[in-house]
């Protein structure tokens, strides 16, 4: 009999039982009416091939295993980071399911939003009444300090308008008239994640900014944009920035809301830019985006507002944690503080002890467009070579900017870039043309299984590992993190192929 | 701290837990006259009465109307458990529910290991269920299996504007060309595709044609239905009309009289799997497994069985009934969760083929008995007495109920995301007087539900799991097994014990107050 009491076998090993094995020989055998063992390996091998790669990528159409999601779940991601805010999505509830779904596996928290259950009628008639009903819903039962409303599919099909929807409900009494609803439109349609995150920001600033005066103060604004790390890397920022004494908002903290402790009751809402503190953000000098593609219209209208705008990409490593602080310093007028030269210092001091590893190793790399410039800038100074780097959400001007990166290093010119490709042309690339470690999330498991190529994960999603995101990437701590990270799976590799007796076994060093 | 030490804390805290007065006098009832142990218990009624009427409170006039027809306390008077069902969602409310497409795409479709599964329309719905629902195959991804590929037209504005038919017509040939070993492709619709006036039946008739293989275009759109339910029916419609009608050869097919079809196991975990390998040692000859682990070839083979199975009734009783009425094809439901259900749907089965079957049956039940009563035996001690409450999809809020009782835990509370009027017939004869039922609850429902009622576990989704956790209340995922499984059979119960054992016993339940916290 197959199951045993001690210890139970579950699916990991229960299958591998002859019984089981059996089976599925059985039934593949009988009833499936499968290809041939050796037709599906003759394929199998094809899609390895150059003639293979050249057929993937022709195709104009099939997207595949892409690397990005869509708008409202970033518009949702950003609104989670304001005090007492419930997201609400208008359109059909299955969008809702999936965002919260989405958020939860990676976070391993909870992920409340709301959504107006748009169904048929609503298609015909116009959402209007779901959002009227929703609005009062939402309110009097989860009694948050603002509603921020982003679309989805069907509610951008029909050309649902949100302001006017709004005031409608707002006239009906669904909420208080002076009730903050922020709205962002965010067709699925159009881009990704990253612009939803983006309209989002935006539409919330500009409900709190649009027709005040602003008398200029020297705080500065900082806009992490979407990012799977944030519980740790806002955690980090904040502690950099109390360090050296700058008085600063983060505008939407994810931090605490992704982040709550276990103890006998569920916050849904926590921590979190405070609604007064958005407010206060217009008389802000200067707003510092942490990536750029999550925030292009959003710095757009901290500009037109007068403030002055600075964009980085998502700073990894040595050079980006220092352009980060040394702008915060000259915008701020405060000095970086001799404790972040050390920290600095000690980032340094691990990197050149551990050099013989990294250098010469060849990665590929994937994910936004803003996570690839980062981590490729901190590769740089590592001495990797990058030699694929594929964003499915980046378009031609980050291929330029990524491209001026590369160029910026001899270690990136073996390096191609590619933009608006999904992991099913990086399956062909890294079969094609290879390299030792992949870069990238969750669903990179599959080409780490396929390629032979171990996967380093490093950015959103992450499913399958747990309570990375709660440890920060940013700054020199964060550098540290990342570089172990890099180095624990470098060694397991060499442990792995040194590991077999009487073959590889002289090379099993006990110190590396 | 020793294996006695732990049960003995665990009864203390156990004996704390309980705030919920039990009513004595109300009858317990035993399953057809075999009093299991631990299933006779009964439920506080009047405390779910007080419950349900607290928790309407906090909603406005108009939802709190509409809401109060979905929450009761189970009346064995009533043939219904006495809720309204399978009705749109109140918006604004934080309903657990999905769409169609989660239904079609998600559910019965995405299983099929050999057929491409095309999300027609936007990225999001094929990014956000890309290998998440844990429906086991065996094969090679990309190459003969394509379950856990996310393959979408990935619409922009433009194909908003101008339709998408022309797109899907090259992206079917692009898919042939670098998928040849595909058996079909199918075309899960999301919401813009029925809203821009699409003619995909009209491209899968042409593309068909080209192919020679079935291609199958999926209504699914997430705007129709009220829930995920509606998905199932349209996924299993397409089934009926586009590919059981079809002519593909079956080469070294050979009926026999044991030839039986499984509907409605998705193999979560791998549950087809430990179901089969009961049904096989019996005698009889599983031809179509539907839809996990499955192929087209057993999709469209499945009308040739002699009887027709059916785990999750509420996904794929459309198809069933359109057999039974078209070819004559008997179906029955049966239940694979614990030993003593497990025991009665064998013997249900059995008894619709011969006596060799049936003896095979009871030597086969005689078999694995010691071994669910050695689990029951292991386990059962640190679960006695616990209190379970449920929220799932369609099926699982009632039929686990005996694999709990198995371990002598206690169901006060269940409810469903999509369940019909059907199943909660079928459900009121199932669960005790007096248990909790709601249908379609809210977030705030379900957080009040285990804010008042504390019972010992709570089994739902992964929306769910971590807003409970937080409270101090143990939990499982009842859709995925929480990554484990499976939880068929008698393989299966043997992980289902041992998971719900973990999930209620782990030691860091007992470190939740900080110790310098006044009690």
């Amino acid at each position: 009999m197959p199951q045993n009491l001690d210890p139970v076998k579950d699916h990991i090993s229960l299958f591998q039982e002859p019984e089981y094995q059996n089976l599925l020989n059985k039934k593949r055998e009988l009833f499936e009416n499968r290809h041939d063992p050796e037709k599906v390996q003759e394929v199998l091998e094809w899609t390895k091939t150059w003639d293979y790669r050249e057929k993937n990528f022709s195709r104009e159409v099939a997207c595949i295993n892409p690397a990005k999601a869509c708008q409202p779940i970033g518009a949702t991601f950003a609104a989670a980071g304001f005090e007492g805010t419930m997201a609400f999505v208008h359109g059909s509830q299955g969008c809702a399911a999936y965002f919260r779904s989405h958020l939860t596996r990676h976070f391993k928290e909870p992920s409340t939003l709301v959504s107006s259950s748009m169904t048929e009628d609503a298609a015909v008639f116009g959402g209007l009444n779901n959002m009227i009903d929703g609005l009062a819903n939402c309110y009097k039962l989860y009694e948050p300090k603002m509603i921020a409303v982003s679309t989805s599919c069907i509610a951008e099909v029909i050309g649902d308008d949100l302001n006017s929807f709004i005031l409608n409900a707002k006239e009906k009494g669904s909420v208080p008239q002076d009730f903050d609803v922020p709205y962002a439109h965010t067709p699925s349609f159009t881009g990704s994640h990253i612009n939803g995150y983006d309209a989002m920001m935006q539409g919330i600033l500009h409900h709190f900014w649009e027709d005040r005066e602003r008398t200029e103060n020297d705080s500065i604004n900082i806009i992490p944009g979407f990012d799977g790390y944030c519980v740790g890397n806002n955690r980090e920022l904040k502690r950099i920035l109390d360090m050296m004494c700058v008085n600063y908002t983060i505008l939407s903290d994810t931090a605490d809301v992704y982040d709550t402790p276990t103890d006998g009751s569920f916050r849904m809402y926590d921590g979190g830019t405070t609604l007064a503190g958005a407010k206060a953000a217009l008389e802000a000098k200067a707003t510092i985006s942490m990536q750029q593609g999550c925030t292009k219209k959003t710095l757009a209208y901290c500009k037109e507002k007068g403030q002055a705008v600075e964009a980085f990409n998502y700073p990894l490593g040595v050079k980006g944690t220092d352009q980060f602080l040394m702008k915060i310093s000259e915008l701020s007028g405060k000095p970086i503080p001799e404790q972040l030269r050390l920290e600095r210092g000690r980032l340094l001091d691990a990197m050149i002890d551990s050099m013989h590893w990294l250098h010469g190793k060849r990665m590929a790399v994937y994910g936004d467009p803003d996570f690839c410039l980062g981590m490729v800038g901190f590769l740089l100074e590592l001495g990797v070579e990058p030699v694929h780097v594929l964003s499915t959400n980046g378009n031609k001007a980050w291929a330029k900017q990524m491209k001026a990166l590369l160029a910026g290093s001899r270690f990136g010119a073996r390096a191609q870039v590619w933009e608006g490709k999904d992991l099913w042309h990086m399956r062909s690339l890294l079969f094609t043309e290879p390299a030792d470690f992949l870069i990238g999330n969750s669903h990179g498991k599959f080409l780490e299984r396929d390629c032979g190529i171990p996967l380093i994960r490093l950015t959103f999603p992450i499913f399958d590992r747990h309570h990375h995101h709660r440890f920060p990437t940013w700054g020199y701590q964060g550098g540290l993190q990342v570089l172990v990270r890099i180095l624990d799976k470098v060694f397991d590799k060499v442990d792995e192929e040194t590991g077999v007796l009487g073959v590889t076994d002289m090379s099993y060093d006990v110190t590396r | 701290m020793s294996l006695d030490d732990m049960n003995a804390k665990t009864t203390e805290s156990q004996a704390a837990a309980e705030n919920a007065p039990v009513r004595p006098e109300a009858a317990a009832t035993a399953e057809d006259g075999a009093a299991v142990e631990g299933s006779d218990y009964t439920v506080d009624a009047e405390f779910h009465r007080a419950l349900i009427a607290e928790t309407l409170e906090a909603y406005p006039e108009k939802a709190a109307k509409r809401r109060a027809k979905h929450l009761a306390v189970n009346d064995l008077t009533k043939a219904d458990c006495g809720v309204r069902s399978n009705v749109k969602s109140v918006p604004g409310v934080m309903t657990q529910r999905g769409c169609a497409y989660a239904g079609s795409k998600g559910v019965v479709w995405g299983p099929i290991k050999d057929q491409v599964g095309i999300s027609h329309g936007p990225v999001g719905c094929g990014h956000y269920s890309w290998a998440q629902r844990r429906n086991y195959a065996t094969g090679h991804t990309g190459i003969d299996n394509f379950v856990a590929m996310q393959i979408t037209s990935d619409f922009q504005e433009r194909d908003i504007v101008f339709g998408g038919d022309k797109k899907l017509a090259i992206m079917i040939d692009e898919l042939e060309t670098l998928f040849p070993l595909n058996h079909g492709v199918s075309i899960q619709s999301e919401c813009p595709v029925g809203l821009i006036g699409d003619d995909i039946e009209g491209v899968a008739r042409a593309k068909a044609k080209d192919t020679g293989k079935p291609v199958v275009p999926v209504r699914c759109e997430g705007f129709r239905g009220v829930s995920q339910s509606l998905g199932h029916h349209i996924a299993n419609d397409t089934i009926r009309d586009w590919i059981l009608p079809r002519d593909d050869p079956d080469p070294g097919f050979e009926p026999t009289p044991y030839d039986i079809a499984v509907l409605g196991d998705y193999n979560i975990g791998g549950d087809g799997w430990s179901s089969r390998i009961l049904l096989e040692e019996m005698g009889l000859r599983v031809i179509a497994q539907w839809t996990g682990d499955g192929t087209m070839a057993e999709l469209k083979r499945a009308q040739k069985a002699n009887l027709i199975l059916i785990h999750c009734y509420r996904s794929m009783n459309y198809i069933a009934r359109y057999m039974e009425d078209n070819f004559g094809l008997p179906w029955m439901e049966y239940n694979f969760f614990g030993p003593t259900k497990i025991a009665a749907s064998l013997r249900e089965i059995a008894d619709k083929f011969d006596d060799t079957i049936r003896e095979n049956c009871e030597k086969m039940i005689a078999r694995y008995q010691p071994g669910a009563d050695a689990v029951v035996e292991k386990y059962g001690p640190r679960l006695k007495g616990k209190k379970v409450v449920l929220f799932v999809g369609g099926l699982r809020p009632r039929h686990v109920v005996g694999a709990y009782e198995d371990l002598g835990m206690e169901v006060t509370g269940t409810g469903y995301e999509f369940a019909h009027k059907d199943d909660y017939e079928r459900t009121a004869k199932e669960v005790k007087d007096g248990t909790l039922i709601f249908d379609d609850a809210s977030g705030y429902e379900l957080d009040q539900f285990i804010e008042k009622m504390r019972p010992d576990l709570v089994g739902s989704g992964i929306k769910e799991k971590y807003p409970t956790q937080k409270m101090g209340v143990p939990f499982r995922q009842m859709h995925s097994w929480d990554y484990s499984g499976p939880y068929h059979g008698y393989d299966g119960f043997a992980v289902f014990a041992r998971d719900m054992d973990a999930a209620i016993n782990n030691p860091a339940w007992e470190l939740l107050s900080a110790p310098w916290q006044a009690a």
